[in-house]
Order: structure tokens, then C-alpha cells, then sequence
């Protein structure tokens, strides 16, 4: 398929490994932001064909996985009453809440539907009048153009009975809290690719600056996570730090405009709670007041939950980078994509799944792939 | 989740606000929303991520990337001497 398989040819992979491992000469860690990038290298072993003094930390870039507890626990509440349908994308419904996930409440009886698309939920909406339609927006910058699409049209359409509960995350101030860190060990970023295709790329030249971190926009597929890494190393060799764009044919300087002018519409930005994390001030949009109509944690009054993690799960630690997966005593033992401890081991995205599907013989050597079934388990939603 | 793959844009239906069209995901066919990508015409390649063309992929940046992975591993195997390695270093390269 056309830029897919020319950019998972392995005769060039191996090339740009060859130059990356030419370049590295000290030992440097790169953050790669995006759970899908976390999933494309753990899949491809990319981390393990690097040269050793090349590190990468998987970073918090999985929604699915920083989405808190408290929101997830709303997610429950709401689509547990009468009259409503809860709408989400796929890998929401196993991520345990305080006492049970969406997948059980579809079991107890609750209406809840897997879309792929804000707009089928939109869909619904306008076919069930009498019934409450109710969105579970999550996502980062990626996913705003489209959930800020559904209630914009929501609003023309004059659509009474649809609502959003939003749970928005963006990526720059996250980048700022990880490189705050007392423990942070990142040199440089791999910074998400798809982010930028919305956003562009303006939001990065400040913060490598002020943490003089080399910032690139790198894509998904193997040849593109290499050549993120390789022009990283580069920097980091050559004493540089700056924004370079490795995701040429996704990412434009300006992003896309007409997305961007629609998400600042209907979105405003907010403080937000990252789950295992904690709040990161600005790191976050809810709707404006223009929009507030269609705010589902005010139509159905559920803004006064509140939660505690359990302690077993360490995915904080492993969504900063301080750990990888299988240095997790519940790894793979007594939590599995069936029985997730924690969110990070739901979605595919989430590094602990991403290992547990790979990795899970022998934590730290290559791996053919889990089965199908359990591809399936945690399928991503895109 | 930040997953959004390439397809071809097969076909554009101007009637429907906002705008969509259907789109070619190796033999797999979807609708997909194009507003965020209006000026695109059919046969050109889009990003989609869940229903939505976020945008548009550059053919002629993605065959400059090609080639240049190409060169970087050309230029090791015919010059990959430490001379070369050196001046690469030193940002001549
Ligand atoms: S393996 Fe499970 S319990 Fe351990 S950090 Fe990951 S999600 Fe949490």
C-alpha cells in the first residue's frame, strides 16, 4: 500500500540504522511522545536494532491511557442511566474505572456503542431523538479537528439530545512537566507527527530552546521512526537543539489552519489531570462557554466524583518513563489486556500492552507477535 | 490513538456539509470528512484519523525522503572510509 510498504522497506531500515550507529558515539536517551510511536517500535523491535548507546523512554503520548480515572468513572456513571447512549471509541471500553470498565456496563444492560468516528455518533443522535447521545472525547491535538467537528455541527443542526464528554490532553505541556522532572533523563524528542499535521510545528521552538532539547517530527512507520532518531542523534552529537521536521510528507510548518481555526472555536484551554501523572496545568481543552450546552459533566451532573489509583499499578512511572513495563510486578501476571490493572495495558497504544503483545516471553528479547486474538484484544481504534 | 493512515481519495461529494468523500484504504473503502482538507482532488492521498482527512500527504516530500535514505546508505557503502566518517562529523556532510 502506497506510503506504507516504501517506508517499512527493511533494505533502507537497515541503511539508516547503519548511519545512526555511525553518528552515535556517547550514549543518549530520546523520548518518543506517541503511543502510536511506541507501538510501531516495540511491534518492529526498533529499540532493540538501535545501537545500545541509543535509549528510547516511551512517553505519555497514549489518551486512552492518561484519561483519569475520575473522567473514566463519570464515562460509567453516565452511560449507566436510563435513555442514554454512550458512545466511544473501542479501546475506552476495557479501562478499568474504580469497580468496573464500559465493557461491563454494556454487559449490565447500559447502551454502549463503539463508533468509529465522532460523526456516527452525530449519526445517532439525529436518529434517536428521544434518547441522550453521549460522546466520550478523548484525544490529543490529533483527535480535537474531528470531536470540535461533531459539536459544532451538533450546534447547526440545532441537535438538543447530543452532548461530548470531554477529556482533551495536548502534548507541549506535558513535554514541559516530563522535562521538569527532577528524575527526567530526556535529551531530545521524537515529537509526535499526526500532532503536528494539526497543530505545525510553531508550539516546539520555545521549549528546545528553553530545555535545549532537539525536537523532531517523526512519522510512524519504521524508516520514519529511524530517520527521527538518526537526525536526533545528530543534533545531540553536534551540540544542536532544534525543531527539525523528519515527517516531511504529513507536517507542514503551519499545520492545518482550517483544523486549528476549528478546535480554537469550540475549545478552550484547561488544566487537566493526567491519570498516574497527575495535573498539568494548561495541558488540557474543554468547550467554551459558547459550547457549554453540550458539556455531558453538566448536562448529567457528574462533576463531583472523585477517585484514588490503585497502588499495584506503576503506570505512572511508566507513562513519564521512569520504568519500563515489565519492571512491573503485575506484568503479565496478574494484569493482562483481559484483566487490565491499568489503562496502559488496554489500549495498543499504551506501552504495557504494546510488551505485553511482543515482548511477554522474554521481557527484553525480540518476539515474532502476540497471537491474533490478542492483537484483537487491543486493537486500536484509528 | 493518534493512529491516522494514508488512503487515496477515490471519489468527492460536494453535496454534504460538512464535505466528505470516499476514500481507499488498500481495498478497503470508508467515507471520510474532507473539510479540513477541502482543496483536495480526487486520486490525491490524505491522512485520515477517525472519519477525518487531517491532511494531505506530499508526494514529492515523501520520494525526497526515499531518496535520501537511499543516499545515506549509498554514501556508506562507496565512501564509508574514516575520512568520510570524519568530515561527516565535522557538518560538512
Ligand atoms: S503492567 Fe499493568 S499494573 Fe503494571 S504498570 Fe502496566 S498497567 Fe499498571
Amino acid at each position: 500500500m502506497k506510503y506504507i510498504d516504501e517506508f517499512n522497506d527493511p533494505q533502507l531500515a537497515r541503511r539508516l540504522l547503519d548511519e545512526i550507529r555511525a553518528t552515535a558515539t556517547r550514549p543518549w536517551a530520546l523520548m518518543e511522545v506517541c503511543g502510536g510511536q511506541t507501538h510501531s517500535i516495540i511491534r518492529h523491535g526498533i529499540d532493540q536494532l538501535l545501537p545500545e548507546q541509543v535509549e528510547l523512554i516511551h512517553g505519555p503520548g497514549c489518551p486512552v491511557c492518561v484519561t483519569p480515572l475520575e473522567v473514566i468513572d463519570k464515562a460509567l456513571e453516565i452511560a449507566s442511566r436510563p435513555g442514554v447512549i454512550f458512545c466511544s471509541f473501542g479501546d475506552m471500553l476495557r479501562v478499568p474505572g474504580t469497580d468496573r470498565d464500559l465493557f461491563r456496563v454494556k454487559g449490565e444492560g447500559g447502551d454502549v456503542r463503539v463508533v468509529y468516528s465522532p460523526l456516527d455518533a452525530l449519526e445517532l443522535a439525529r436518529g434517536n431523538p428521544d434518547r441522550e447521545v453521549v460522546f466520550f472525547a478523548i484525544g490529543f491535538e490529533t483527535t480535537a479537528p474531528a470531536n470540535a467537528m461533531a459539536v459544532h455541527q451538533a450546534r447547526r443542526l440545532g441537535l438538543s439530545n447530543f452532548s461530548l464528554l470531554v477529556s482533551h490532553v495536548r502534548v507541549p505541556p506535558a513535554i514541559e512537566a516530563i522535562m521538569t522532572a527532577p528524575e527526567c533523563r530526556v535529551q531530545g524528542f521524537l515529537a509526535a507527527g499526526h500532532v503536528c499535521s494539526v497543530m505545525g510545528m510553531a508550539e516546539y521552538p520555545d521549549l528546545a530552546e528553553r530545555f535545549r532539547v532537539p525536537m523532531v517530527v517523526t512519522g510512524f512507520e519504521p524508516l520514519d521512526i529511524l530517520e527521527g532518531i538518526r537526525r536526533a542523534v545528530r543534533q545531540l552529537e553536534r551540540g544542536e537543539h532544534r525543531v527539525e521536521n523528519a515527517y516531511p510528507r504529513a507536517v507542514r510548518e503551519e499545520g492545518n489552519p482550517a483544523a486549528v481555526r476549528m478546535i480554537e472555536e469550540v475549545f478552550e484551554v484547561t488544566d487537566r489531570n493526567w491519570r498516574g501523572i497527575g495535573p498539568i496545568p494548561a495541558s488540557g481543552w474543554r468547550l467554551t462557554d459558547a459550547f457549554r450546552a453540550y458539556d455531558a459533566e453538566h448536562r448529567f451532573d457528574v462533576s463531583g466524583i472523585r477517585t484514588e489509583e490503585p497502588a499495584e499499578c506503576r503506570a505512572g512511572e511508566v507513562l513519564q518513563g521512569l520504568i519500563k513495563p515489565t519492571e512491573c510486578g503485575a506484568f503479565g501476571t496478574t494484569c493482562t489486556p483481559r484483566t487490565p490493572l491499568g489503562a496502559t495495558m488496554v489500549s495498543s497504544e499504551g506501552a504495557c500492552a504494546a510488551y505485553y503483545l511482543y515482548r511477554r516471553m522474554n521481557a527484553g528479547a525480540p518476539q515474532a507477535g502476540g497471537s491474533a486474538q490478542e492483537q484483537e484484544e487491543v486493537a486500536p481504534v484509528g | 490513538m493518534c493512529l491516522a493512515v494514508p488512503g487515496k481519495v477515490v471519489s468527492i461529494d460536494d453535496s454534504t456539509d460538512p464535505l466528505t468523500g470516499l476514500i481507499d484504504f488498500g481495498g478497503v473503502q470508508k467515507q471520510a470528512c474532507l473539510e479540513y482538507v477541502s482543496d483536495v482532488k480526487v486520486g490525491e492521498y490524505v491522512i485520515v484519523h477517525v472519519g477525518f482527512a487531517l491532511q494531505r500527504l506530499d508526494e514529492e516530500s515523501a520520494l525526497a525522503s526515499l531518496k535520501l535514505f537511499e543516499e545515506l546508505g549509498l554514501l556508506e557503502e562507496e565512501f564509508g572510509d574514516a575520512w568520510e566518517q570524519a568530515s561527516k562529523e565535522a557538518g560538512t556532510a
